[in-house]
């Protein structure tokens, strides 16, 4: 075998493993069941919020294409599930969370051929124009979505038969956990696989990637399918938790904070959704304290001076951050280097 | 059936006097600009405040507005839209919407939340019986101006200098730059002129489209719709299209109620289908 | 049988006929160039081979096959790849990674979502091969966009190259070349495996005449000469073609 290969192996190796602060990290998030007791209902939303920039982060983050209407499959994942339960079509949670997750991956995949030709524009508008169409069926057909009341009656059998929802969002928190976690895991190894690397590539050079045999709209219509059923995975957690739904799941707002979201924590390394999701909240919760009416108006606020700022900038900054933060944890966590892995 | 034409055209243009200025800002500077919506929602409460609470006549109110609005996006270009024109179209999307939440936030924290209503003289209330169509007097001005409107604008941009320069700007910026013409200049212009066409359409629209601090946002797809459908290198593509999309909206909405509101999505995804660059549009690649 | 066949190739942008009557017959294994003036039209002739523009009339063999109407990437596919005359590259990604892809997508498991990039032996050992091959070892973990002009070079002809290519069409490589670095690139593309087709347009004849077996000259989007380099370059009308253009200018 060429030397090289060796090397190239290992090298290959090594950056898809977890390193430390990711297991750190991971170890805390459970943690917080047990350290905040008393915040797990805003922590439920944080990681419904957080699978929900996820979401986002796969296709602009990774496959480049700008989306004002991710809240199309969180919304329609939403009245499912919400709809489902209620008539007692499938009254076990995770089932029904499943099966709302692959019919907002349908939707995914019947529009993402939209999506596929035309500019950033044409995207942005065909993302918002289907998030919108869904929000006006929504209202229009509220004898079966409750309209702007929202769905009423909503009642969420317990987990696997077992844990029941509670009013102090216990059991919601664990359970939008584990959903994030696993879907995170999944996301995860799309994003170290020959598949995830091919998107890298045709968002920075489609000509290329089509150059060297990457049939790049095959790969968009399923990025794009996954993006969407997990952020229905989101949305029908949402749901769940809350016992209700109601029309602004699919509204232009929640596409638009969503954006805020995954900027605020970096597109492209995957863990920008969940570090944008908690500062979001803080922030949300600091400012709600303050104005409690005008939070949009900061929200715009805080778009307008990430752009002025330069989100390369903000960026730099938290690459800095996070080599930093990489080089204190490999100092705590320090042990011998591995021998290269065997091919 | 002939009222509905009516309504149709007198909705169309208005949209398209709202709408021209986004086509104009995305053809020359490849800019989107999604808190267009927010200076026609500028013009409108300016002409309220005008009309409405320190009685100058309805005349004078929509000219007022027109002139507020340009100069209040002139400022905005000047100061803020500058430093972005370079930067991705995400980072435009993220500052734009930015700028509506602010604008929304704000408008709704100074004037309430509730509907505003322009108090229209007595004299465009009502309407005209013609050969048994019935046409409201006001429609009937909105088509009125508007035609005006774009009759001025076509003749702008085809026999005047600044038309010529702004087509060359449009056509290919580097190359007008290298001839000489102030590209910054004409956008900064066209620009406040395209914010005070909007802050006309806004003022003259109240009655219509109604008129809250949600404006900017209800009314975005519209036009996102006449910018993608007209295409944004003539001013006759979006012309076009906005007549065809009031025709089709008022239609669809008084033909099929339920689903009255999806004809023109309908429009739009078929036309993002079947030619990407706009039904209008010339043919030629950017 | 050619293994790469274009009978009457024809491309119209309106009324500019780019390329017309183009009939081309490589055979396997030959070093065949195409060359020309500027604006002959040879790139149009290369977008047309791999697919990148529709032509307005012709046909195109691949192997024996009709690919004519096959899209860019089912071209790839087939054992046809290209580099551009201006790099394009993937400029975040490293040279590993960019190969790596390539590679992964030769391999048929381009599109493994559930598998780890380099879990597969067959495919770190071509990376490695690939990447001893064009000399990229002492860059392989750069970004890209610093390298310098060269070895992105080496990189472009690496990535067509990675796709195992019968026919491999190389648009002007050496063009905007630094002279210290050209030394490598030509030997890299003198050391290309025999069972490699290639077609190479390039300006640099010092590079036409040593590496080509075989010679055509495109002129105003039309064949005029093909043959063998000292034919072609004793043809009289090659010789006004290129001289006549000195006298014109």
């Amino acid at each position: 075998m060429v030397p090289i290969a060796a090397d190239v192996s290992a090298y290959l190796a090594r950056r898809a493993r977890w390193s430390p602060l990711e297991i750190a990290f991971w170890i805390f998030a459970f943690a917080t069941i047990w350290l905040f007791p008393s915040k797990h209902l805003i922590l439920t939303e944080t990681a419904i919020l957080a699978l929900f920039a996820v979401s986002l982060d796969l296709i602009l983050g990774y496959a480049g294409i700008i989306s004002l209407g991710q809240a199309a499959f969180f919304g329609l994942a939403g009245y499912f599930s919400g709809l489902v339960a209620k008539y007692g079509i499938i009254n076990e949670p995770v089932i029904a969370l499943v099966f709302s997750g692959l019919v907002a991956a349908a939707l995914g995949f019947v529009t993402s051929f939209l999506v596929l030709r035309g500019s950033d524009l044409t995207r942005l508008m065909v993302t918002l124009g289907v998030a919108l169409m869904l929000g006006e069926l929504a209202n229009r057909f509220s004898n079966i979505t409750g309209g702007a009341d929202g769905l009423q009656g909503v009642a969420i059998a317990p987990v696997l038969g077992l844990f029941r929802f509670d009013l102090f969002g216990h059991t919601g928190y664990v359970y939008c956990l584990i959903v994030l976690f696993v879907s995170f895991v999944i996301a995860r190894r799309i994003v170290y696989s020959p598949f995830g690397l091919s998107l890298r590539s045709l968002k920075g050079n489609p000509l290329r990637a089509a150059a060297i045999g990457i049939p790049v709209d095959r790969r968009l219509v399923a990025i794009y399918t996954v993006a969407a059923g997990f952020a229905g995975l989101a949305g029908a957690l949402l749901t769940q938790t809350t016992a209700f739904c109601s029309l602004d799941v699919l509204s232009f707002e929640r596409s638009a904070d969503l954006l805020l979201v995954l900027i605020i924590g970096g597109t492209g390394y995957l863990y920008g959704g969940l570090i944008g999701a908690v500062i979001y909240k803080f922030l949300q919760d600091w400012i709600a304290s303050l104005t409690p009416q005008y939070w949009q108006f900061w929200i715009g606020f805080v778009l307008v001076a990430i752009v002025l700022v330069g989100r390369e900038r903000i960026e730099e900054w938290g690459r800095v951050t996070r080599a930093f933060i990489m080089r204190l944890g490999a100092r705590m966590f320090a042990r011998p280097t591995a021998a290269p892995d065997r091919p | 059936m002939l009222t509905i034409l009516f309504d149709g055209v007198a909705y169309g243009m208005l949209l398209f006097v709202l709408a021209c200025g986004l086509s104009v800002t995305l053809g020359l500077m490849n800019f989107i600009n999604l808190a267009h919506g927010a200076f026609a929602m500028a013009g409108g409460y300016c002409t309220v405040i005008l009309v409405n609470r320190i009685g100058v006549p309805f005349a004078l109110g929509l000219p007022i507005a027109f002139v507020a609005t340009a100069a209040l996006g002139g400022l905005f270009e000047r100061t803020l839209y500058v430093h972005v024109y370079r930067r991705s179209h995400l980072d435009q999307v993220l500052f734009t919407i930015g700028l509506v939440f602010m604008s929304v936030a704000a408008v709704d924290y100074v004037m309430g939340s509730s509907q505003q209503f322009v108090l229209i003289p007595q004299a465009l209330q009502g309407q005209f019986i013609v050969f048994g169509v019935g046409m409201s007097k006001y429609r009937l001005l909105i088509i009125l101006i508007c035609g005006l409107l774009t009759v001025a604008l076509q003749l702008i941009i085809a026999k005047t200098r600044f038309g010529s320069r702004l087509r060359a700007a449009v056509d290919d910026q580097r190359v007008a730059r290298g001839l000489g013409i102030n590209v910054g200049a004409v956008f900064a212009v066209t620009f406040a002129f395209g914010s005070g066409l909007a802050g006309l359409g806004g003022a003259l629209g109240a009655e219509i489209l109604g008129l809250d601090p949600t404006f900017p946002l209800k009314y975005l797809i519209y036009f996102l719709i006449v910018v993608t459908v007209g295409g944004t290198t003539s001013i006759t593509g979006p012309f076009l299209a906005s007549i065809l999309l009031g025709i089709a909206d008022v239609a669809g909405k008084y033909y099929v109620p339920k689903l009255g509101a999806f004809v023109i999505y309908t429009i739009m995804i078929v036309v993002l289908i079947w030619r990407p660059q706009g039904l209008f549009a010339r043919t030629t690649a950017r | 049988m050619p293994i790469l066949e274009t009978i009457g190739l024809e491309k119209r942008f309106g009324g500019i006929v780019a390329a017309h009557d183009v009939s081309l017959a490589i055979e396997k294994g030959a070093r065949h160039a195409l060359i020309g003036p500027n604006g002959a039209g040879k790139t149009t002739v290369i977008n047309l081979l791999t697919g990148v523009l529709k032509p307005t009339a012709g046909t195109i063999m691949l192997d024996g096959r009709d690919i004519t109407t096959l899209a860019p990437y089912r071209r790839v596919r087939l054992g046809m790849a290209r580099t551009f005359q201006i790099n394009q590259l993937f400029a975040d990604l490293t040279p590993l990674e960019s190969i790596g892809l390539a590679v992964s997508e030769q391999l048929g498991c381009g599109g493994d979502w559930w598998r780890l990039l380099g879990s597969k032996s067959a495919v770190t050992g071509a990376i490695a091969e690939i990447i001893e091959r064009f000399r990229l070892a002492d860059v392989m973990h750069e970004r890209t966009a610093i390298l310098p002009y060269g070895k992105q070079r080496l990189l472009e002809i690496a990535l067509a190259f990675a796709c195992r290519p019968h026919v491999l069409l190389l648009d002007e490589p050496a063009a905007g070349v630094p002279e210290a670095e050209r030394h490598e690139l030509l030997a890299t593309i003198a050391a290309l495996p025999d069972e490699v087709t290639v077609l190479l347009i390039e300006h640099d004849m010092d590079l036409v005449f040593s590496f080509a077996d075989r010679i055509s000259v495109l002129v105003n989007g039309g064949l005029l000469v093909e043959g063998s380099p000292e034919d072609v370059a004793r043809d009289p009308r090659v010789k006004s073609v290129y001289l006549g253009e000195e006298l014109d200018a």
